[in-house]
């Protein structure tokens, strides 16, 4: 037996084959290719792999989404075959004896380049769709793998850790836990790992050997242990918790269609986090009652370009009715600090989470936020949808946001397109300025919600992403507590509500204190809504304390 | 050779899908060579790409023009076509 030892981060047992995440090497060089007829013929080879994928991609889309998002992976088999695009690369490897990555892309450069300079909305938007193809066939022709891991059978993946952009890319049906040599419980693979419910061991360092691929592991995501070749008591032990875990399952099961309520009435908001689209479905199957934080960094991690109003427009459209009439809570762009993006070419920072991120980046760049802020207003006509800022610290900055709101709603008005008007505006309450300044911040908005790691980080100067500040990074510290009820009582004041959206919300040995201080709302990974919600039921409001905000 | 003028109705002009579904049907009839021209330009109305480079929108006139042993039959393919999608 080989026991392996890191750190728990999401919940859950789970045994399957262990599969390393390949990072592909996308950089394409110019090679002397001495065969060219052996570069056509995987040319070729690389076409009808894509083209088989399109129409694998529009099959299941036209199931889906219908036949209106079919067309587009239609449109793009298209352009894998276009006569001018293959004559194209076929002039460049004649001309240059190259590679054919490099005539791909070049063929797609010069495509792409004639779209963004026609005078049309329409076809400039089109040069998108050209990378797009450009990038799957070379993805097949250097052996990329679409969602990341080619198995048929489910697996553990395993990484030294994953970028926000690739975790995206995931094709989470084939993914059943996650294991990682570095990464904290606040890296962007433990917060995914908990928004599918599924167990994830972090910070395993040099354990976790690349020998180890294909072999069959048994991980527990509470301990952050990883058996392999288990003895029979490890077995056995492992099995039982299996069991529970599946009896748990179903018990909680039960909470579905039940309130949110204490013994002695208080109702408590349990709303989800969400990342993409896609998560919607996680939310309606664990019964959250909202969204509490849609990150809407995806659009711009997944992309290579700004994406556009429209792009931006159709995805929170998507969750904003997908959820009927429930409030979906959408955070604006958040990028810098430990999320960062080529196109949006950032100045290397020496203090990233101190730098120009988040907020500071919209004010800065008000063409970004114009078109952020048209897509969320147009989306607002089709559900509830609350508008968030997030790392705000002073009153200024919430009235230049409000005054890009009025700004846009304005031109929408002079346009004619549907919006509400009533659309709740809200701010992220993570740094400790916000919380000194609660209570003339909460005259302006109409709800608050905490970033609890954030608020964490500049509360007791520890960055989140550092591994080794272990026990200094307390998220119960009583300041981190007491700021968490300053801005409760400027928001109670004010007559606005106030909420968690931070992995705090869902640590059950905090319900009580959150009853306490009088947060409205939790907002917590879809899987923790369940067993949240039976925590709420079994409580009673009136006699929780405030006793861990002293010491 | 023949060949016929056609005005566009689609309020988005030819746009990507229509253009896919045209070149796809230009390129059905072996060899007979289908061409479309706009304002003096031709182009293979097989050539997707450079059909969307044409930028046509709704209103604007183009040729369709067909040479070969299928002309007849390809004419009358456009023609039903454009009729129906553009």
């Amino acid at each position: 037996m080989l026991l392996l030892q890191g750190k728990g981060v999401s919940k859950g047992v789970i045994n399957g084959p262990i599969y390393f995440f390949r990072r592909p090497d996308t950089n394409v060089n110019k090679v002397h290719a001495e065969d060219l007829e052996a570069e056509k013929a995987r040319l070729a080879e690389a076409q009808a792999k894509s083209i088989e994928q399109l129409e694998r991609l529009a099959e299941k889309c036209r199931e889906e989404a219908g036949d209106e998002a079919a067309v587009l992976f239609e449109t793009h088999a298209m352009f894998v075959e276009d006569d001018d695009y293959v004559e194209t690369i076929m002039d460049t490897l004649a001309d240059e004896e190259c590679n054919v990555e490099f005539a791909v892309q070049q063929a797609g450069e010069q495509f792409a380049a004639m779209f963004a300079a026609m005078d049309d909305a329409y076809m400039q938007a089109r040069a998108a769709d050209i990378r797009d193809v450009t990038t799957r066939i070379l993805n097949n022709l250097m052996g990329v793998i679409e969602g990341g891991v080619d198995s048929d059978v489910p697996v553990i993946l395993a990484a030294d850790d994953l970028a926000p952009s690739e975790t995206l890319q995931l094709d989470k049906t084939k993914i059943l836990g996650f294991v990682t040599a570095g990464g904290s419980g606040n890296s962007h693979t433990a917060i995914l790992a908990r928004t599918m419910g599924i167990p994830a061991i972090c910070a395993l360092g040099d354990a976790l050997k690349p020998e180890l691929e294909g072999r069959i592991a048994y991980i527990d995501g509470e301990t952050g242990k990883i058996a392999l070749d288990p003895d029979e008591i490890t077995l056995t032990a492992f099995e039982a918790k299996l069991k529970k875990q599946k009896e748990l399952k179903e018990l909680l099961q039960t909470m579905k269609g039940q309130k949110d309520v204490t013994l002695d009435g208080r109702e408590m908001m349990v709303y989800c986090n969400i990342g993409s689209p896609e998560d919607v479905a996680a939310v309606l199957n664990n019964d959250g009652q909202g969204i509490g934080l849609f990150r809407s960094e995806f659009l711009y991690l997944r992309a290579s370009d700004y994406p556009t109003e429209e792009e931006q427009f159709q995805a929170y459209k998507a969750v904003a009715s997908a959820m009927g009439g429930k409030r979906v809570v959408i955070r604006t762009l958040d990028i810098g600090a430990d999320k960062q993006v080529d196109y949006f070419e950032m100045k290397k920072e020496e203090n990233p989470a101190l730098g120009v991120r988040a907020i500071r980046i919209c004010l800065n760049r008000p063409e970004v936020f114009r078109t952020q802020l048209r897509a969320l207003y147009r989306a607002s006509a089709y559900g509830k949808v609350a508008i968030m800022f997030p790392m705000i610290t002073s009153v200024w900055e919430v009235k230049e946001c409000k005054r890009a709101c009025a700004k846009v709603m304005a031109e929408l008005d002079k346009e004619g397109i549907p919006y509400n008007a009533d659309t709740e505006i809200g701010i992220m309450i993570e740094t400790p300025a916000s919380v000194f300044v609660a209570d003339a911040l909460a005259k302006e908005v109409d709800f608050f919600s905490v970033g609890t790691n954030d608020l964490t980080q500049y509360t007791l100067a520890c960055d989140r992403q550092a591994n080794d500040l272990g026990k200094f990074f307390d998220p119960h510290h009583p300041a981190v507590l007491r700021a968490l009820k300053m801005a409760t009582d400027a928001a109670h004041a004010a007559g606005i509500w106030i909420g968690i959206c931070g992995e705090l919300g869902a640590d059950l040995s905090m319900l009580e204190t959150f009853l306490a201080i009088g947060i409205d709302e939790l907002s917590v990974s879809p899987s923790s809504v369940l067993p949240l919600r039976a925590q709420i039921r079994k409580s009673i409001a009136k006699t929780c304390t405030l006793e861990k905000l002293e010491s | 050779m023949k060949q016929f003028e056609y005005t566009i109705q689609d309020p988005l002009g030819i746009h990507a899908r229509p253009a896919g579904m045209l070149a796809k049907l230009a390129k059905s009839f072996g060899d007979t060579v289908v061409t479309l021209s706009k304002d003096g330009n031709t182009v293979k109305a097989s050539q997707l790409m450079k059909i969307m480079a044409m930028g046509i929108k709704n209103g604007h006139t183009i040729t369709i023009a067909a040479e070969g042993p299928a002309e007849d039959e390809a004419i009358a393919a456009m023609q039903k076509f454009l009729e129906e999608n553009l």
